[in-house]
């Protein structure tokens, strides 16, 4: 149908392995959305702007708009909808709760997906490496000194578990 | 159910007909014991919006679902001389394709077409495609072929009032009527002003930059269509689509549960929520368009630049003498309907002044349309009346806040009618009044190249008084809950929980046991657009008076039940009490319960605002600002700020509403501007590149120092709007503390580094506007 070659492509996507066919220039953001349904990632900006696509790939903060699917194989993907367990929030999604860590929301994945990926690799960020770690996301609801008390309390939240 | 009065008089089109809802209810004093509203409570939608499992309109996915793109014009002005959409049509994946040769006669935008034979902006609508995927869609824009005969055009307000210009449309570059309000007499003003101060300022277009683009998924099934969109109004874009499409309203429904962003922009409807209906209809299948974010920062509004040249006059000991301002602003290619621009309006109003002259003259210029963002007007117009106050204030050697207090005004001088709560600006000196001394007294502290300052700015607002009508419903649920239903929207402001907030505040009910239910058409009664800072202040009455008329029922059945009358009866946090005796005789749950599967239901209406009085919202900020004098860059530290906003319905929401408009604030100060190269007609920055919204590194420290007197003239809750205010200070206060800290003024706005170095180089060149 297309005029394009798919190609099979297999992504390890919130613990789960799945097979798909991609035209070699569908994004990892597009592959999410469309062929997923993974919608809790967003599309804002498409070209690396603004990180409202965030992911986390093999524990690193990746704007997914700037990825081809096809070089994704084999790495380990974590969208927004990966975090919580079950019913239960992770503590940064109790915190942009409690902090009001946004309004409209629809940075708020991103947001949370760059601070996962912080907290991954440090668990008692300062106040300065939670600003650095969203320096890259825009919220133009302006939200901002929250999403920074959001990082705050999910650290703290994290490290009295 | 809500009562009404209805008149009849003789009007230009016969006789019309005024109807007045009465909410049935007294407005809650300053006294009034609450305990729900003026409480801090999470957002009703939080757990959905931190899943990501909040459905915005792009998010939509259904079975058979195609995806949209527009093909836009190349050229700031040109005729259409040929389209072939053949080669697109046959395209891999494409099931539809509009241009003019199919839908030739929709009007659109004034005298306008939706696919229109003159194209007026680049980015201006051509055809539109639906295929299997969004690459499919673009593909497919490449294959058709359109031959345009360009046309001169004009790129800003001088360009297209010069002689020389090019028509823009049949009638002329100026869009509708020129606007001129006199009082008093200007030329004895400015003989009475021992100090006369002036000067010419603009303002850019600043892009909404909504992160959500404009956009809807779109499904014409049968006769009848689907619409979730991405607006601030389902109401407006249900009956705007309906009439464009030949549908009646009942046959339309628009959807929206969440939204990313819209500041005004999405007031509307838009071309693409035509678009996309029309090629759903033509496919049969559901049509997904959402835009991507060149299109969204080209052809989905803008803030209007203006440029005002602004005269006040003054006595020596401040008061104002006279007050002049003749302005142009910058309405694009098309008038949109959704402008309400009124950058006159805070000149007549702010300060006392008997002789005022006011001139605003709409201009259309070969660039996307502008529409309201976030208090349209007022944030073009503040940003250069505050800067000749500060001026005049320097000029007089008077303090900026004592200057204000000389010139207060208690009424409305346009219409001579009092304010509600005529005190709300004096309340915001006076908050912000301490901060503003302890800032002095820290500026110039900063090295040599890095100079501090510091700046205040104070606002009125014609908004954030609701716009009546507006309706809700509730029910009872056999368990004590209750369900709040209607038709306004959360455009992500923090409407549901503060609508929720007065339902439990009425009923008596803890917040848990109130759901609400909003944004859809098909199921809550009509309620308008979310703009004007309005939603809270309409629809939270009309929810009150639903939840009093529900609780009267109640407390009928609950009488009946304890053998006794219902006036010795009140609900406190869902317990009956008798003759308010705590603990309570029985639960409201169990009230419910005896009479359950029965239901109680109750209706409110928005009654309309006083007539012999004037509602406005007010507000006053100072900055605290960092310059480095060799690269221009300006640091905002620290703004405090206070707003009247009447009753503090949630502190929590309003704070964060207060936070969002300054960030916003300090993006039209300092970075966002559209850029265009008038030689060739581009906009060279429609990005979030090259268009520089704020980052969270560039924000101050802000302090939100809460008033929270309720206005229970305005309406029965007290509570009036916020969303917009925050906003309209901020440029001022920066420019003025820039101005502190480096002796120099600039007019036009943003405050970039080129501008900054550009006014120090010319500073030291003349030696001029030092202090």
């Amino acid at each position: 149908m297309s005029t394009h070659a798919h190609v099979p492509i297999s992504l390890s996507i919130n613990g789960s392995d799945v097979a798909l066919l991609v035209e070699p220039r569908r994004t990892l953001l597009d592959v999410l959305r469309h062929d997923l349904a993974l919608t809790g990632t967003k599309k804002v900006c498409d070209q690396g702007n603004c990180g409202a696509c965030t992911v986390e790939i093999d524990g690193r903060a990746v704007y997914s708009c700037l990825t081809l699917a096809v070089d994704c194989t084999d790495r380990q993907i974590t969208t927004i909808e990966g975090i919580s367990h079950g019913n239960e929030l992770h503590p940064l999604q109790e915190a942009f709760i409690e902090a009001d860590g946004f309004q409209c929301g629809y940075c708020t994945s991103g947001q949370i997906m760059s601070l996962h990926a912080l907290l991954g690799q440090e668990t008692s960020p300062t106040e300065d490496q939670i600003e650095r770690a969203v320096s890259g996301n825009l919220c133009r609801c302006g939200a901002y000194p929250n999403i920074i008390k959001a990082g705050q309390l999910a650290a703290s939240m994290a490290s009295g578990d | 159910m809500p009562a009404f009065k209805i008149s009849t008089k003789e009007g230009k089109n016969g006789v019309e007909l005024e109807l007045i809802e009465d909410e049935g209810v007294t407005s809650w004093s300053s006294t009034t014991p609450m305990h729900v509203v003026g409480k801090p409570h999470p957002r009703l939608e939080g757990r959905e919006k931190v899943t990501g499992r909040a459905q915005y309109a792009s998010d939509v996915r259904l079975p058979g679902q195609l995806y949209a793109r527009v093909l836009r014009s190349p050229h700031p002005h040109a005729r259409i001389v040929s389209i072939d959409t053949s080669k697109a049509e046959a395209a891999p994946g494409v099931r539809a394709v509009l241009s003019r040769l199919n839908v030739p006669d929709m009007d659109w935008f004034e005298e306008g077409k939706l696919f229109d034979s003159t194209v007026r902006y680049i980015g201006d609508e051509v055809a539109a495609v639906a295929a299997e995927s969004e690459e499919q869609a673009d593909d497919a824009l490449h294959l058709i072929e359109v031959t345009y005969e360009p046309l001169p055009f004009a790129m800003s307000d001088r360009a297209a009032l010069a002689d020389d210009a090019p028509q823009i449309h049949p009638d002329g570059n100026v869009a509708g009527e020129v606007q001129e309000y006199e009082r008093g007499d200007l030329a004895t003003g400015f003989r009475q002003a021992d100090v006369i101060v002036e000067g010419e300022f603009t303002t850019q277009a600043a892009l909404h930059n909504s992160l959500e683009a404009h956009g809807c998924t779109a499904f014409w099934d049968g006769d009848h269509l689907t619409i979730w969109a991405s607006t601030q109004a389902v109401f407006v874009v249900r009956e705007q689509v309906a009439e464009k499409v030949g549908l009646p309203q009942h046959r339309v429904r628009v959807i929206k549960e969440h939204m990313g962003g819209g500041f005004g922009a999405k007031q509307i409807a838009w071309k693409p929520d035509v678009i996309a209906s029309l090629l759903s209809k033509q496919a049969g299948r559901p049509v997904q368009l959402i835009l991507d974010r060149r299109a969204e920062n080209l052809a989905s509004g803008n803030r209007n630049p203006t440029r005002q040249r602004v005269r006040l006059g003054a006595k020596r000991d401040g008061t104002l003498t006279a007050i002049e301002a003749v302005i142009t602003q910058e309405v694009g290619a098309y008038r949109t309907g959704g402008e309400a621009s009124n950058v006159s309006g805070t000149y007549k109003s702010l300060y006392r002044c008997a002789n005022v002259h006011t001139k605003q003259t709409a201009v259309y210029t070969n660039t996307g349309p502008a529409v309201a963002f976030r208090a349209p007007g007022y944030v073009e117009a503040a940003f250069a009346l505050e800067q000749l106050m500060d001026e005049l204030a320097h000029r007089l050697e008077l303090d900026p806040i004592t200057l204000r207090e000389r010139n207060y005004v208690d009424h409305d001088q346009e219409t001579d009618k009092p304010y509600t709560l005529p005190e709300g600006l004096q309340l915001s000196y006076d908050q912000v009044a301490p901060a503003f001394a302890e800032m002095r007294q820290e500026r110039n502290s900063g090295g040599d190249a890095k100079r501090r300052g510091v700046g205040f700015a104070a606002h009125d607002w014609m908004g954030g008084h609701g716009d009546p009508p507006g309706y809700a419903q509730v029910e009872l649920n056999g368990d004590g809950t209750v369900n709040v239903i209607t038709g306004t929207q959360d455009i992500g402001s923090g409407t549901r929980t503060g609508l929720a907030q007065v339902a439990a505040e009425e009923l008596g009910l803890p917040m848990e046991a109130i759901s609400l239910q909003l944004g859809d058409t098909a199921v809550g009664p009509y309620s308008p657009v979310s703009s004007g800072s309005a939603t809270q202040a309409t629809i939270g009455p009309a929810i009150r008076a639903a939840a009093a008329d529900l609780k009267r029922q109640i407390l009928d059945v609950a009488a009946a039940l304890l053998e006794t009358r219902a006036d010795r009866l009140t609900i406190e946090d869902g317990q009956v009490l008798v003759d308010g005796k705590r603990p309570g005789e029985v639960s409201v749950a169990e009230v419910a319960g005896k009479i359950a599967p029965h239901m109680l239901r109750a209706e409110g209406a928005r009654g309309p605002n006083p007539d012999e009085q004037i509602i406005r919202t007010f507000g006053a900020q100072c900055a605290a600002i960092e310059v480095d004098t060799e690269t221009g860059e300006i640091t905002v530290q620290r703004v405090v700020t206070a707003h009247d906003c009447g009753r503090i319905v949630n502190p929590t929401l309003v704070d964060s509403q207060i936070i969002g408009g300054i960030v916003q604030g300090v993006g039209f100060a300092l970075t966002e501007e559209r850029i265009t190269d008038d030689a060739r007609g581009y906009v060279l920055n429609p990005n979030l590149e090259n268009y520089h919204v704020p980052t969270v590194q560039d924000i101050p420290v802000i302090e939100h120092r809460h008033i929270n007197v309720p206005d229970s003239k305005a309406n029965s809750t007290g509570a009036k709007g916020i969303g917009e205010p925050p906003l309209i200070p901020t440029a001022p206060a920066i420019a003025n503390a820039v101005y502190d800290a480096i002796g120099v003024r600039i007019h036009e706005a943003p405050l970039t580094r080129q501008r900054v170095l550009a006014a120090l180089a010319e500073r030291n060149a003349t030696g001029e506007g030092t202090r």
